[in-house]
């Protein structure tokens, strides 16, 4: 069995206690619930757009160490480009053995994240709130997403 | 019959001892060090339940009913033996009065599909309580959609138990059926069921009782409890997943109408109209879980051998070990359960969601659930999203418990850094 501390590091276990931009942006541009009906987790993550920069993003809810620590770390992350990259890794749709692109050192961040790839049942508490950023930024209006 | 190595591990008046008990179980010689927990869930499998099963298919099988050769007739014997097993489990009258269902849930929908579609009309009340199991909440909401029933829900008290007095006062003469658990499965609170039966036949009310933790756990008597149905099944009563029992009174049985057509539940067809056979097989529309209910019989024998009174106290016994044993865990707080708990243990560990401590703790070779436990409105009402439940066995014992204590303290240490 794999380690337990490949699944909680560190910096997941400080996240996971102390999340950052743990708040609600007061008329955000966009906003998203993200739910998982299974665990009754909850996100809501709040965007401002400037243009097509993210001026603000915060989030709240109540979830596990992982969905909250990472919705933290993403909310400190350039979400916008790392969203399809990160999610094809934890969901291991990208090889380890493919060579890669250098990570960037955003990616470098997530990193941590990657540890649920062991724990099938625990990848959508890493992915909660990046499909709920994701429904916020195609969506605009208040939109709640539920993992599949 | 009673394998001669089961003998020493149940003297008999005194109970039996568990860890023995566990020798009894493979799954626990595959899986060395296992602390499993999760019986409430599912439970193991005895050898004699795994083995009844896998001799039948190599010795007996034949499609039961029917059929004129002696095989069919053995397989069909054997089928209707685990049927009257069943009927002296739950003590009822008659054999009859036990319909073999998929499981709890089925059971439940059958009751609200045949019974509850045919006798209740538009403003006709259904109360049940807020410790529900999903299983016991959603079929009558489908009912209510299609034909207007209310749906009442009883409350629980500050304790965690049922509101009996809110109980009472919510019964009216538009009650028309009681549908309650006997054992809540999220808390493990016991239902203080005979006083809701009489209560609700004073009230001419129905009564339907979700028996799925209680007849693993407690005795069980459809006459004493003078209900009208019960439910449960057999995965969560040692037996195989599959197969689930519903007992109904013979005169109501005989007035439903069928809820699914096809096979062994007529007695003839033509294309203008078909006749219906009696109960039970009315309700049972094509080939039967055969295996499975012949398995579910062997798991009774091996309740009934073991001895439901020695089942009660070991699970009263160990209850109280554990959470004496928890409650001694600094930020851990038992999940109210009312005056009685038997066999679950449901807690909230201060600072730890309860999906990475069931995390933790199967890394400790502990296995636990983490979540809502199908009972989503009681957890609302907890204020809680989600609890860790531990729920016990007949194969647990307190070595199980004092590893549950020390993988909690590792979870509380990695966790509060």
């Amino acid at each position: 069995m794999m380690d337990l501390r490949e699944l909680y590091q560190d910096i997941i276990l400080d996240h996971g206690r102390h999340p950052r931009n743990f708040r609600v942006i007061e008329h955000s541009t966009h906003s998203a619930q993200g739910h998982n009906p299974l665990c009754g987790d909850r996100v809501t993550v709040y965007l401002n757009l400037d243009g097509d920069r993210i001026a603000d993003v915060s989030f709240q809810g109540r979830g596990c160490a992982i969905s909250t620590a990472a919705a933290s770390l993403m909310t400190e992350a350039d979400a916008r480009a790392l969203f399809a990259r990160f999610h094809s890794r934890v969901t291991g749709g990208e090889a380890a053995d493919e060579p890669v692109e250098p990570l960037s050192e955003e990616m470098d961040r997530l990193e941590p994240l990657t540890g649920v790839k062991a724990y099938p049942a625990r990848v959508k508490c890493a992915t909660l709130s990046w499909h709920a950023l994701e429904a916020a930024l195609k969506g605009g209006a208040r939109t709640t997403v539920k993992t599949e | 019959m009673k394998p001669a190595s089961l003998r020493s591990v149940y003297p008999g008046p005194g109970g039996f001892d568990p860890s023995l008990l566990k020798r009894e179980f493979p799954i626990f010689a595959s899986n060395p060090g296992l602390v499993f927990l999760d019986s409430g869930a599912s439970a193991q499998k005895p050898r004699s339940v795994i083995d009844r099963i896998s001799n039948y298919y190599s010795t007996d099988y034949a499609n039961v009913h029917r059929g004129v050769y002696r095989l069919s007739a053995r397989s069909t014997e054997l089928f209707e033996e685990a049927r009257e097993k069943i009927r002296a489990f739950l003590n009822a009258p008659d054999q009859r009065e036990i319909v073999f269902v998929r499981g709890a849930t089925e059971g439940i929908n059958l009751v609200a599909q045949s019974w509850g579609a045919a006798y209740l009309k538009a403003g006709d009340e259904v109360l049940i309580s807020e410790l529900e199991h999903h299983s016991n909440i959603v079929p009558w909401q489908l009912l209510r959609d299609r034909i207007g029933i209310r749906l009442v829900v009883a409350p629980i008290d500050a304790t965690g138990g049922l509101d009996v007095a809110a109980f009472e006062s919510l019964l009216s003469p538009r009650t028309r059926l009681v549908a309650m658990t006997h054992l809540a499965n999220a808390t493990g609170a016991l239902i203080p069921i005979e006083t809701v039966t009489r209560l609700a036949r004073r009230h001419g009310a129905k009564v339907l009782i979700d028996g799925c933790q209680a007849a693993p756990r407690l005795s069980v008597d459809v006459q004493a409890l003078d209900c009208d149905f019960y439910v449960f099944s057999g995965h969560k009563t040692y037996g195989p997943t599959g197969i689930g029992v519903l007992y109904g009174r013979y005169e109501l049985l005989s007035e439903m109408p069928p809820w699914q057509g096809g096979g062994e539940m007529i007695l003839s067809v033509t294309f203008e109209k078909s006749e219906f056979q009696d109960p039970p097989h009315r309700f049972e529309a094509g080939t039967p879980d055969i295996s499975g209910a012949i398995g579910l019989g062997t798991a009774i024998d091996f309740i009934e051998d073991l001895g439901r009174d020695n089942i009660l106290e070991h699970e009263e016994a160990l209850t109280g070990y554990g959470i004496d044993r928890l409650s001694r865990i600094p930020g851990l707080r038992m999940v109210e359960a009312g005056q009685g708990r038997l066999g679950i243990l449901s807690f909230d560990l201060d600072g730890v969601h309860p999906h990475d401590l069931a995390q933790v703790l199967d890394q400790h070779n502990v296995a636990v659930r983490a979540g809502h436990h199908c009972a989503q409105p009681l957890l609302e009402k907890l204020g809680l999203a989600a609890t860790t439940r531990a729920s016990l066995g007949v194969y647990n014992d307190e070595s199980d418990i004092d590893r549950l204590a020390t993988a909690l303290g590792a979870a509380r240490e990695m966790f509060s850094r």
